[in-house]
């Protein structure tokens, strides 16, 4: 026991993720979620129901604009259905991305007062996103058989954990590129809103990549982490096979934003209480 | 058996902007890249610190503002990396930079309890266990499901204490936390810490409040601009500190760099001066003070100028409103005199704070901005100043009535 507790506190030097570490705090994961859910829906009327109601406004929006007047295709599935599900997944990463890019700075306070993993706070923000999918996920799952839109049960229980697990990572990534760059550069607090609006008219929530007919505009698109899930989370209910190089491209630009997004978290972490 | 916390060597650099900002902007970031005169100045907030702690022992921290005692505390709670040098620490380690981390004004008391504790690194059975006694510790019981934006400032307070005070590490690192509350408040921490300390914990206690280190601490260090100045026996370490305070108290303070408790950027302390350097007892003070502003048009300003003796009871509250002088407006030219015709206190070291409000809204307020340092001597004339207990000397009359 003695040996065991022996720590030094020294210089940040060589990389490390210290993931032994995060589990050592996994109760706080849990308390920070819980706090932003619960201080989230504390004094609204309508609750939970708001996170039931954002998505059924915006689809409903979304089908009569897009879908009704402009036409947009919908790869040969009610339109409706085509935007929920590309909506669900983005919700979580747009809000995902917005509240963990700037838990840094909002929980500043307790930066500068007491020490644990800091990646706890985007770890946090984006289970409270994932809290709030899992609540719209029944809605859409109603809304899905309700409209009687046939969809392949093996295939729905292999590809959308998949899709959640890849939304998750894709989310992950970003959001540590941006809570760190966010405590040095305050400039990103504006940058992130205009940035996640600016990716969602470059995902194919409204529309599918397919009516883009350049390929390499197209393969530039699937770079996005965001293609690869809502691709394969529309796959039970899509007739035809979508372009797998596409996927995998999308898939590769996640890991690759995730590993460099942790690494750069943790690397200057160790100064975030200096600059916060 | 080896001590429980080495510190060996460690320093710590900052580079200040002198932008006025902390943080860094983009803008610039570009704009460094293509000019190098960079408006930058590096700052050594510590220079090769090193000490021992040895376990069960209560180590008292003290030192001027700005020596670098929170920089040393934020090392040790590993808030912030040390430069150079590194810190082994065998054993675990609680920090109490602040009462109530993490207490969110949304959340119930009871939610806050779990909240504040799990930060403060318990474990979630652990506070499930202690919660009877932390509420009642508190004495919130009748509050606990209400939302913590109703409590009162002073049942925050107690509660977030409360919970501080059932943690169970083997080091507890602790900043200042005496300095708020009221005086029975500051007891019952006292008295905690006390009991803490002699359970064989180990304590690192940072104070400004002498007779607080005297009373917890079994050895102090001073800290002075970074670097350890001295350490040892508390008594004579307390001792040589204030001796050396008193050589420095000086007559005129430059406040535009003192460390503010509260600021809003418009209206600022700017100067302060004492007609004298060292006071007698019953001697005249006259306290001069200029404020400096952005230009915009203060009125109504409010003065408050408070004065406390070492063990932090405030002896003195002086503001204009007291004498009916409501409708100031701020000219940048002016200067603002309070004086006291009698400073009939005991020998020793007051503190003093500055407040100013103007247009409804606190401006300003400095903590420990000048101390005022009051040589042997009585009122009275008397021979021995020493026999003399009492912390004010009033005039007093005395007569044989037959």
């Amino acid at each position: 026991m003695e040996q065991e507790t022996e720590m030094i506190i020294e210089p940040s030097r060589a990389l490390s993720l210290n993931f032994r570490e995060l589990w050592q705090y996994r109760e706080l994961f849990y308390f920070f979620t819980w706090r932003d859910i619960k201080v989230k829906y504390k004094q609204t009327i309508l609750g939970v129901v708001w996170v039931v109601l954002q998505p059924v406004m915006t689809v409903l929006i979304f089908s009569l604009f897009f879908g009704r007047a402009l036409n947009v295709p919908s790869q040969g599935i009610d339109y409706p259905v085509f935007v929920f599900s590309g909506l669900l997944l983005w919700t979580v990463f747009s809000s995902g991305i917005s509240n963990a890019g700037n838990s840094m700075v909002t929980n500043a306070q307790i930066i500068k007062k007491i020490y644990f993993p800091r990646l706890i706070f985007p770890i946090a923000a984006i289970l409270v996103s994932l809290f709030d999918f899992l609540v719209s996920f029944f809605v859409f799952l109603i809304f899905l058989i309700g409209n009687g839109t046939p969809f392949h049960i093996g295939q729905a229980l292999l590809y959308w954990p998949l899709a959640i697990f890849l939304t998750v990572l894709g989310t992950m990534g970003l959001s540590c590129w941006l809570a760190a760059l966010n405590v040095k550069y305050r400039d990103f607090r504006y940058i992130i809103p205009f940035f996640i609006q600016a990716l969602l008219f470059l995902t194919p929530v409204i529309y599918p990549l397919s009516i883009v007919s350049n390929s390499w505009i197209s393969t530039l698109l699937s770079l996005n982490p965001m293609y690869g899930p809502i691709t394969i989370f529309r796959l039970p209910f899509m007739a035809g096979s979508p372009d797998f190089r596409l996927i995998e491209l999308s898939i590769g630009s996640s890991f690759v934003l995730v590993l460099t997004g942790i690494i750069y978290f943790r690397k200057t972490e160790a100064f975030f209480a200096d600059l916060a | 058996m080896k001590p429980i916390l080495e510190i060996q060597d460690v320093s710590k650099k900052f580079t200040l902007n002198h932008q006025g900002t902390a943080y860094l902007n983009l803008r610039d970031k570009f704009s460094h890249l293509f000019s190098r005169n960079s408006r930058r100045e590096e700052f050594w907030a510590l220079k090769e610190v090193t000490f021992h702690v040895n376990r069960g022992e209560s180590i008292g921290i003290i030192g001027r503002n700005g020596a670098g005692k929170s920089t040393l505390l934020k090392i040790l709670s590993r808030i912030t990396p040390p430069t150079r040098g590194r810190v082994i620490a065998r054993g675990r380690i609680a920090s109490l930079l602040e009462v109530g981390t993490g207490f969110h004004q949304e959340l119930t008391g009871r939610e806050n309890v779990f909240m504040n504790g799990s930060i403060l690194g318990m474990k979630r059975s652990e506070i499930k266990s202690k919660f009877d006694e932390i509420v009642d510790f508190s004495g919130t019981e009748k509050f606990l499901d209400t939302q913590l934006k109703h409590f009162s400032s002073g049942m925050q307070l107690r509660l977030a204490f409360a919970v501080a005070a059932h943690l169970e590490p083997e080091v507890l690192i602790i900043d200042e936390v005496l300095a708020v509350g009221d005086s029975a408040f500051q007891k019952k921490c006292l008295t905690k810490m006390l009991e803490v300390s002699s359970d064989g914990r180990t304590i690192i206690f940072v104070s400004h409040n002498m007779q607080a280190v005297k009373a917890i601490c079994n050895r102090a260090i001073i800290i002075q601009s970074g670097k350890v100045a001295a350490q040892g026996q508390t008594d004579t370490v307390v001792t040589q500190y204030l001796e050396e305070d008193h050589l420095e108290s000086r007559n005129t303070y430059d406040l535009t760099t003192a460390k503010r408790t509260k600021w809003k950027h418009g209206l600022m302390f700017q100067k302060l001066s004492f007609d004298k350097h060292l006071y007698c007892p019953g001697e005249k003070l006259i306290i001069t003070i200029r404020l400096m502003s952005n230009g915009q048009n203060f009125k109504d300003l409010l003065f408050g100028v408070n004065l406390y003796d070492s063990a932090g009871n405030c002896l003195v509250h002086l503001s204009n409103i007291f004498l009916g002088q409501l409708d100031i407006t701020h000219d940048e030219s002016a200067s603002y005199q309070f004086t006291i015709d009698s400073l009939n206190f005991k020998p020793g070291r007051y503190t003093m704070n500055l407040f100013i409000r103007a247009n409804e809204e606190i401006q300003d307020w400095l903590e420990g901005a000048a101390v005022i340092q009051i040589v042997d001597g009585n009122v009275y004339g008397f021979e021995n100043s020493q026999m003399i207990q009492g912390l004010v000397q009033p005039e007093f009359h005395f007569e044989q009535l037959l």
